[in-house]
């Protein structure tokens, strides 16, 4: 048996099992540069960064390292005079076809296409600029498009394809007049596109963002007529730190409530309360549906690229969907419903405003279905990116700040409550629920893990049911395609639409590695879980609320104010 | 409409409803439409299971495929340099303005017309330039092109 | 069913015999625009006219006159052609007013047509029949040699000059080991372009463990001024699909795909009809030659994209795709057409196929060590004689372009040797060749040597009022045009370099523009994703090594020494020459002229525009461009 090692830069390495001569690299310690090469998609080899030197049977030649799967006795040189002008050239020509308003783009410092020419030391770029005048695509409420700033690499189009399996991007043209689109040249607005925000994600450049809803907030803010809400989901609070210097997955809700309290909302509340209340109504639900012989499985319905995708892509399967809103729509009722019965406030001098991993929220929000005579249940929806630039733009040191807690009664929360931002979460929190409800201990490990598609039976005596969570909407394909086969058969089942659930949402803070950042989020949510009281009717501000206010569960007014109906999309994508 | 798309379902029936087969699916579609427009290509898409975004790709990367019908009589008007020092953007906009286009809407809403740009047809002489059909017409003016354009809608029956 | 091809052939030449004459017409592509088709209508008119009976080829019955329809036969400068058998009269553009003529004089009277005749340019000799043409007879026509004499739409005509006898062979009594050997041994290289031993592109695919396996044939041919593939498929579409039978049998597929360019619809025509024959007569589908063994080919009509002619590409689009190019490997012999193993050979390739397998073929005997056998080539530019031709590995310029070719003829129609500037060889992937070239061997190697490709083989002839820097910038241009889009140095690089050619020829370029532009080219070259951006800047990397000075003189001296860049040009009225008439002002776009009758006229530099107008006005010559 050979040796199973190839050299990279002089130094041994041993393979195991890397798919591409890219990992192998990445293990001795060197990161080249890549702008289309994301692990989780199929390998595009376009951007031309990762080109290397190998040496394979006496013969040299450049390979692209993204695309080159390693063999044993390869010699690989990373760094030649010949790469790095390569390169260079690659990157100049790249910015010779790019909006180079850097100063006043957004992406600001995250830009990988700046850090890289940075980087490789361009300080003229020798091409004439050939780009294109800015298109700006600002038609979907979640994500806009700057088609000058694109260098179609792809990453967006693969994502919303394979991932995802939506396609609502993709190349048109050719050429030196390729453009990445949608479809007849339509705005995103327009099209299929569920929100997810999992494009902007992998978008190394600013031509992709979150539809910022910053400056309304601000306004709001400002006005004194308005009292001005703020609430946080659960997987906020495990990423916003990240810009602040702290780790993925260190809660810190009390330094964002102090955070939004000096930014100057008026209530300060956390989106918890709100995913309890869900379990209350989705748990008491599903035990209807099954007792009573209603129509199973049945979907959750909290995440609004999830919903769309079925209303637009499986309509049969509408009736499955769970008829509760999602905890944020809950929560802008019902803060709206009490502000006003409870204290005599306006409806329309009440601003929520909701601060999501998610940048779907912001397409969720603007449904007509959630608002009252046009005056909207949730009025602004702003990403845990954006709440990090607001705290940036007020000056506020965030790492020093004094924690503080959320207001009451829309402040308190569940561990049960606070996994809703991973995958799983709802699912568990739901069994929890359940458990408690029939008498069995709510303990429902079951279908914890990484897997896009997890199912287990659950059992509570002889009542057996069959879940399923599924995240990346790819896999939900899978799953809807199998369950219609027949070949699938389940009771509940959990899916949202980002792989890895809310913490990967398309609004949560950039990284290189995001794949790494999730599952330490992922753990920060569950680390506070055990912190925390563990099932959703053990809220007792909850409870409290609905022995007050909105009396039963399931009940005449919770349906009116937590439950909402879907719409046949089948026929406009 | 709904006509249209039965003929699309032909289509797509033909080669079994196999997105593999675009390329021969969208030359059929050329065929019986005369290009691929939008509203059927949208049904197709949904027909086959795709996205629109995906026939568009297909649509725009392959230089047979058109998605704008032409129109019968083709325009091309010279925006070479001496017929732009000619002024040939006032006979441009003039015949935008008749025919109700602009420079992304090329063909005439009654499919009579289609406006084609080109860089210089070769005839500086007589500056500016414009052909209908293989026939030039030189030394334009925008009354005259108007004119010309006019007459064709006359004798075509139009107003 | 075991199928008998001998019995096939003889009663179809027993049928042939029949007719007193047989009248083929080149159906070629060139042909047909010049007006064969209605020569062939013609023809059958006025010979019924005559009281004769006329069949035509499709349906056979005794008959005086058969009509046959070839493909293309080479000698497009002088179609459309006609020939009549048995004798072989050879008839050359033709036009339906001469047939009357032809009818009565030659079928009738058993008369020669001189006017007709190819007149031989060192003799100036008529020449009576097809088989004495220099033009034909200083090729080496093996590939081509059905190409002209069959008629493509008759399957037994193909069998009666021996096809599909290896293909049976290759069904019925060779393993898949010993074809592919066989190929191998008789160094046969891929003639679309790398050169690659088809040999043992087959004996990859063989080994490949897949359950399913494709056989492509690319007849995307998309070169500019290159045409070998088209003529093959229209002219002897069965010798494509017999090649593809026997690669199929090598490599263990079970269904081919032929993805012909949508240019070419006679090519699409022939060759799905050569299928449905093949079908019919049971060399594919279920039970092939009665072997059991199932093999069939479909056609697919290419939409129009040049990069498709990449065989990744062109499996993208065969799977209804964009047609982007993806990185290699995986290559296609272990993961290609939806993920199956698949061989893509070129066209002239897999109908080489048969020629070398035959027992005792002496093809591998032609040509030279590292490029065995024949090359067709598509002659054009300022040559006397374009057209298709096949000659073996190893023939010079000099006998292509001066003994085939007849010569190079320059803007005034001249031809002396001393006209011969260049040649482009291998289209835009390709370079050019100058007179220090003239007695090179051609093969894969030597070119290969100088900075050139012998590619598909296409071959440009170029006289002294060539610019080279026009012949790069329209390569580049048609590179650029055709970039797919997906890498980063061929999108932006193949613009970027456009741009700076354009700087070059419209006088905007300075001292940095050369060296940025040489750069930029190698860099496309290390650094593009496919073979076609790999190959996108030789042109501009090849004129650049034989024609640097004509570039500088461009870039220092404003200077366009065979006078075809306008922007460099200086147009000046010779005064002497100048007859006052005041034409040359009134023509002027721009209002660049002035002066009067009796002071003359004069144009101000900074109002021209070079549009030409002027020059073009002028009756006297006057206006000169410096």
């Amino acid at each position: 048996m050979e040796n199973n090692t190839i050299i990279v830069d002089h130094i041994e390495v041993a393979l195991e099992g890397e798919r591409n001569l890219l990992e192998v690299i990445r293990k001795v310690n060197i990161e080249l540069p890549t702008f289309c090469y994301q692990p989780e998609l199929s390998i595009y080899g376009a951007c031309r960064m990762c080109i290397v030197e190998v040496e394979q049977n006496g013969r040299k030649g450049l390979m692209p390292a993204c695309s080159t799967p390693p063999v044993p006795g390869m010699v690989i040189t990373t760094n030649t005079a010949q790469i790095r002008k390569l390169r260079k050239i690659t990157v100049e020509l790249m910015l010779a076809n790019h909006n180079m308003e850097c100063t006043t783009c957004s992406r600001g410092d995250d830009c990988k296409l700046r850090q890289v020419a940075n980087d490789l030391g361009i300080e003229k770029v020798r091409y004439r600029n050939i780009v294109q005048p800015a298109e700006i695509d600002d038609s979907s409420a979640a994500v806009v498009r700057d088609s000058s700033k694109c260098i179609k690499c792809g990453n967006c189009v693969r994502v919303c394809r394979e991932i995802q399996s939506v396609g609502v991007l993709d190349f048109a043209y050719r050429g030196s007049d390729t453009v990445i689109t949608v479809g007849f040249g339509h705005g995103l607005g327009e099209s299929a596109c569920i929100g997810c925000g999992q494009c902007l994600k992998v978008c190394p450049v600013g031509a992709l963002t979150p539809n910022f809803q910053i400056d309304p907030v601000w306004a709001a803010i400002s006005d004194e007529t308005k009292v001005t809400t703020a609430a946080i989901a659960p997987a906020v609070r495990v990423a916003v730190g990240e810009a602040f210097g702290f780790q993925p997955g260190e809660v810190l809700n009390g330094k964002i409530a102090t955070a939004l309290r000096m930014l100057g909302f008026d209530r300060v509340y956390d989106t918890v309360f709100a995913a309890d209340e869900t379990i209350l109504e989705e748990g008491t639900e599903f035990l209807g549906r099954v007792t009573g012989g209603g129509v199973l499985p049945q979907f959750t319905s909290c995440c609004p690229g999830w919903v769309k995708f079925v209303e637009q892509f499986y309509p049969e399967f509408i009736p499955n969907l769970s008829s509760c809103k999602s905890p944020q729509q809950m929560l802008g009722s019902t803060v709206k419903d009490v502000l006003v019965t409870k204290e005599g406030l306006k409806r329309e001098n009440i601003v929520n405003v909701s601060i999501m991993p998610c940048t779907g929220k912001k397409m969720e929000a603007k449904r007509p279905e959630f608002a009252v005579d046009g005056n909207p249940d949730v009025d602004y929806v702003i990403t845990s990116t954006e709440l990090i630039r607001m705290i940036k733009q007020a000056g506020i040191n965030f790492a020093a700040l004094e924690p503080s807690e959320f207001d009451m009664p829309f402040g308190e929360g569940t561990g049960a409550g606070v996994i809703f931002g991973a995958s799983g979460g709802v699912m568990e929190a739901a069994l929890r629920f359940a458990a408690n409800t029939l008498g069995y201990e709510p303990k429902c490990e079951q279908l914890r893990g990484e897997d896009g598609i997890r199912s287990a039976d659950v059992t509570f005596g002889d009542i057996t049911v069959r879940a399923a969570v599924v995240s990346g909407l790819a896999n939900a394909r899978q799953l809807m395609e199998d369950i219609k086969a027949g070949k699938a058969q389940y009771d509940i089942v959990e899916v949202m639409a980002c792989p890895g659930g809310c913490v990967n949402g398309g609004g949560q803070p950039l990284h290189e590695h995001h794949l790494d950042t999730v599952a330490r989020r992922t753990k920060g949510l569950f680390e506070n879980d055990v912190t925390l009281a563990h099932s959703s009717e053990e809220n007792k501000q909850l409870v409290a609320m609905f022995e007050e206010h909105f009396g039963k569960i399931g009940g005449h007014k919770s349906h009116e104010l937590l439950h909402t109906t879907y719409v046949d999309r089948s026929k406009n994508i | 409409m709904s006509d249209n798309f039965a003929k699309v379902d032909a289509i797509v029936k033909k080669y079994d409803r196999n997105p593999s087969k675009l390329i021969g699916i969208l030359q059929e579609a050329q065929e019986v439409f005369g290009y691929l427009p939008e509203e059927e290509m949208t049904y197709l898409a949904n027909q086959l299971g795709i996205s629109p975004a995906r026939i568009f790709g297909v649509a725009t990367f392959y230089a047979h495929f058109t998605l704008s019908p032409k129109g019968k009589y083709l325009i091309r008007i010279c925006d070479g340099t001496a017929c732009h020092v000619k002024k040939s953007s006032d006979i441009i906009a003039a015949l935008f303005k008749e025919l109700g286009l602009n420079e992304k809407k090329l063909t005439s809403d009654d499919g009579l017309f289609t406006i084609e740009l080109v860089a210089c047809l070769g005839a500086c002489g007589l500056a500016p330039v414009m052909v209908i059909n293989e026939k030039v017409h030189g030394q334009m003016t925008p009354d005259q092109a108007l004119a010309l354009v006019r007459e064709i809608k006359a004798s075509e029956g139009g107003n | 069913m075991s199928i008998n091809l001998e019995n096939i052939a003889a009663s179809f030449n027993e049928r042939m015999d029949q007719h007193k004459y047989r009248i083929m017409i080149c159906g070629g592509t060139g042909c047909i625009a010049n007006g064969s088709m209605e020569v062939y209508e013609k023809f059958q008119e006025v010979i019924a006219a005559k009281g004769m009976s006329v069949s035509v080829q499709l349906d056979k019955h005794e008959s005086d006159v058969v009509m046959s329809c070839s493909g293309c036969q080479g000698f497009c400068q002088r179609g459309p052609l006609v020939t009549i058998y048995p004798e072989g009269i050879f008839y050359t553009k033709v036009k339906a007013s001469d047939v009357e003529e032809i009818v009565e004089e030659t079928l009738v009277k058993g008369n020669i047509v001189e006017r007709l005749l190819v007149v031989d340019a060192e003799t100036q000799e008529h020449i009576k029949h097809v088989h004495e043409v220099p033009f034909y007879t200083r090729q080496n026509r093996i590939v081509l040699e059905n190409c002209g004499h069959i008629d493509a739409r008759d399957i037994e005509d193909y069998i009666a000059k021996g096809g599909y006898v290896q293909a049976k062979r290759a069904v019925l009594e060779m393993t898949d080991e010993e074809i592919c050997q066989k190929v191998l041994d008789s160094g046969l290289k891929g003639r679309g372009g790398a050169g690659f031993p088809t040999g043992l592109k087959w004996t990859f695919a063989r080994k490949a463990v897949s359950e399913k396996k494709y056989i492509i044939c690319n007849g995307d041919e998309g070169d500019p001024g290159a045409f070998m593939d088209r003529s093959l498929m229209e002219g002897n579409p069965h010798a494509v699909l017999e090649g593809m039978i026997i690669a199929a049998m090598g490599i263990g597929a079970s269904e081919g795909h032929v993805y012909v360019r949508t240019e070419y619809p006679l090519a699409v025509e022939r060759i799905k009809l050569a299928a449905d024959e093949a079908r019919r007569m049971g060399f594919l589908g279920d039970n092939i030659f009665g072997s059991g063994k199932h093999f069939d080919i479909f056609i697919m009509e290419g939409a129009g994209a040049f990069v498709c002619g990449e065989e990744t590409a062109l499996m993208s689009s065969i799977e209804g795709k964009r047609g982007m190019p993806n990185p290699k490997p995986p290559f296609p012999a272990n993961k290609g057409l939806f993920g199956y193993s698949t061989t893509i050979n070129n066209v002239e390739t897999l109908a080489s196929v048969p020629i070398v397998l035959a027992e005792g073929s002496t093809y591998g005997q032609l040509g030279t060590e590292n490029a065995r056998g024949t090359k067709t080539f598509a002659l054009t530019g300022n040559v006397v004689n374009t057209g298709l031709i096949e000659v073996p590995f190893g023939a010079t310029l000099r006998q292509i372009i001066d003994d085939i070719g007849g010569g190079v003829v320059d803007d005034d129609g001249t031809v002396k040797p001393s006209n011969f500037k260049a040649v482009q060889i291998g289209g835009p992937s390709g370079g050019c060749l100058t007179p220090e070239h003239i007695d090179l061997p051609l093969d894969y190697a030597g070119v290969q040597k100088v900075g050139a490709i012998i590619g598909s083989g296409g071959l440009v002839v170029m006289n002294h009022q060539t610019c080279m820097v026009q012949i790069a910038r329209f390569f580049m241009q048609f590179t650029q045009n055709e970039s797919c889009g997906k890498c980063v140095v061929c999108r932006e690089g193949t613009k970027q370099m456009l741009d700076l050619l354009d700087d070059i020829i419209e006088g905007r370029a300075d001292e940095n523009t050369i060296p940025l532009l040489e750069e930029l080219a190698y860099a496309v070259q290390d650094g593009a994703l496919c073979g076609l951006g790999k190959t996108a800047p030789n042109p501009v990397i090849s004129t650049l090594r034989y024609f640097r000075d004509e570039y500088e003189d461009h870039v220092f001296n404003k200077h366009c020494a065979a006078g075809r860049c306008k922007a460099l040009a200086n147009y000046v009225i010779n005064p002497e020459r100048c007859k006052k008439c005041s034409l040359c002002m009134r023509t002027c776009p721009n209002g660049a002229i002035s002066g009067s009758r009796e002071e003359g006229y004069r144009i101000d530099p900074a109002k021209c525009i070079k549009c030409g107008a002027c020059q073009a006005a002028c009756k006297f010559g006057a206006i000169e461009v410096k």
